[in-house]
């Protein structure tokens, strides 16, 4: 009986999983999408520089640049927020099989799950990228 | 050329490169690369900032399937995650101080090995017999089989497939591809692991692991809005077509072609690099 619950609840947390990860990228593609629109509109006919790697303007290295982009509607702001939220959605997904991981009370699972997202934290935090 | 062609020939390109990476199981950024530094003359950084993102689209939405199914090893997903993150912050953290020549080179090197390990056959045996660390880390688990019936296996060498894990992130994070073959050879190879877990599970790994890298390329501002919307919508849109024709396809000969095509690029990209030319 007990041995029941455990398989219907794992599933459970497979199909939240399942939905998390489909609904980031759908939620994340029509953000860089509209960012994108917007972007082409107004940048269309100027000419690009990708030949030597100059490294992006400040406002669309850091999180409160991208928002105070967007804010001001400026396309290459909200693609960039698009891809933010992109990159947040696997992040998230380890928040969940933490959840999931103490519903289940894998302990073991839960310290693994926490070394893994501590890892990502230290590469937002740390610096390193700056 | 003007920012919107250029747009929509990236836009094509991409589009190509995600059906061909999802027919071929190979995955959008082994192309996307090249197409952007060799045709369209795209600094490879700036590539690899564009690539990193449309990986973690890619990866997410077909895990999403994956995991509904109930094929992929979450827990053995998680133990891996721990060598492939450290691997791909190494390797976004070396990036910076790679020259372009110099990457591009081990890009044609590790892309000419994706090619061979397309013809490699792959382990469907499944081995229910458990190790210590394998007991330890509950990494045995069952998968459902062709008839439907659940498939009982283990996972054996789990620290040699978790030092592979973590060069295959570092390779991912400095190349900013998923580095699919690598972790097939992880995992097949030496933690003799069903294909069909393998893939789906490595799969389901590679969002983090590029996610992992992504916040240190965004922070170091490779990853260029103008550049990345036309990649990821073109290489999703294309893995999506790519998983609708995947069954109707004849995928041997399919292989032997992108193959063929692989290695010219990567013989392309290594002269390149050898040259200086990129």
């Amino acid at each position: 009986m007990s041995r029941e619950k455990k398989v219907f609840k794992e599933s459970d947390v497979q199909f939240y999983i399942g939905s998390l990860l489909r609904w980031g990228v759908i939620l994340a593609m029509s953000v860089v999408f509209i960012g994108g629109i917007i972007y082409v509109y107004r940048h269309g006919q100027e000419k690009p520089a990708y030949h030597t790697f100059n490294g992006e303007p400040g406002f669309l290295k850091t999180i409160s640049g991208i928002l105070q982009g967007v804010a001001a509607i400026k396309g290459r702001a909200i693609i960039q927020l698009g891809i933010l939220l992109l990159i947040a959605t696997p992040i998230a997904r380890i928040l969940l099989s933490i959840v999931s991981f103490v519903l289940e009370k894998d302990y073991l699972y839960v310290v693994i799950t926490l070394i893994v997202f501590g890892i990502i934290l230290f590469s937002m935090l740390s610096g390193i990228g700056g | 050329m003007t920012i919107l062609l250029l747009t929509l020939y990236i836009l094509l390109g991409a589009y190509f490169a995600g059906l061909l990476g999802s027919l071929t199981g190979l995955g959008g950024g082994v192309v996307i690369i090249p197409f952007l530094t060799l045709v369209l003359d795209v600094d490879i950084h700036y590539a690899i900032g564009a690539s990193l993102v449309s990986v973690i689209a890619t990866s997410s939405g077909s895990a999403a399937a994956y995991v509904k199914e109930g094929i992929t090893n979450m827990r053995l997903g998680m133990f891996l995650e721990i060598a492939t993150t450290v691997g791909a912050v190494l390797g976004a953290y070396l990036a910076s101080y790679i020259s372009a020549p110099t990457i591009a080179v081990i890009f044609g090197l590790i892309l000419l090995f994706s090619a061979i390990m397309s013809f490699v056959k792959k382990n469907s045996q499944a081995d229910p017999t458990s190790s210590k660390p394998a007991t330890f880390f509950k990494l045995a688990n069952t998968y459902p089989g062709q008839d439907g019936k659940m498939v009982a296996y283990s996972v054996r060498n789990i620290f040699g497939g978790f030092g592979l894990m973590s060069f295959a992130g570092m390779i991912s994070g400095l190349l900013g591809i998923g580095s699919g073959s690598l972790k097939v050879v992880a995992m097949d190879n030496i933690m003799r692991i069903p294909f069909k877990v393998s893939t789906t599970t490595s799969n389901f790994m590679i969002g983090v692991t590029a996610a992992a890298s992504a916040v240190v390329y965004l922070q170091r501002g490779y990853i260029d809005p103008g550049l990345s919307m036309p990649v990821m919508l073109g290489v999703v849109l294309g893995a999506v077509t790519g998983s609708k024709i995947l069954v109707k396809a004849n995928s041997k000969s399919l292989k032997v072609i992108f193959a063929i095509v692989i290695s010219v690029v990567a013989i392309q990209m290594i002269y390149k690099g050898l040259t200086g030319k990129i």
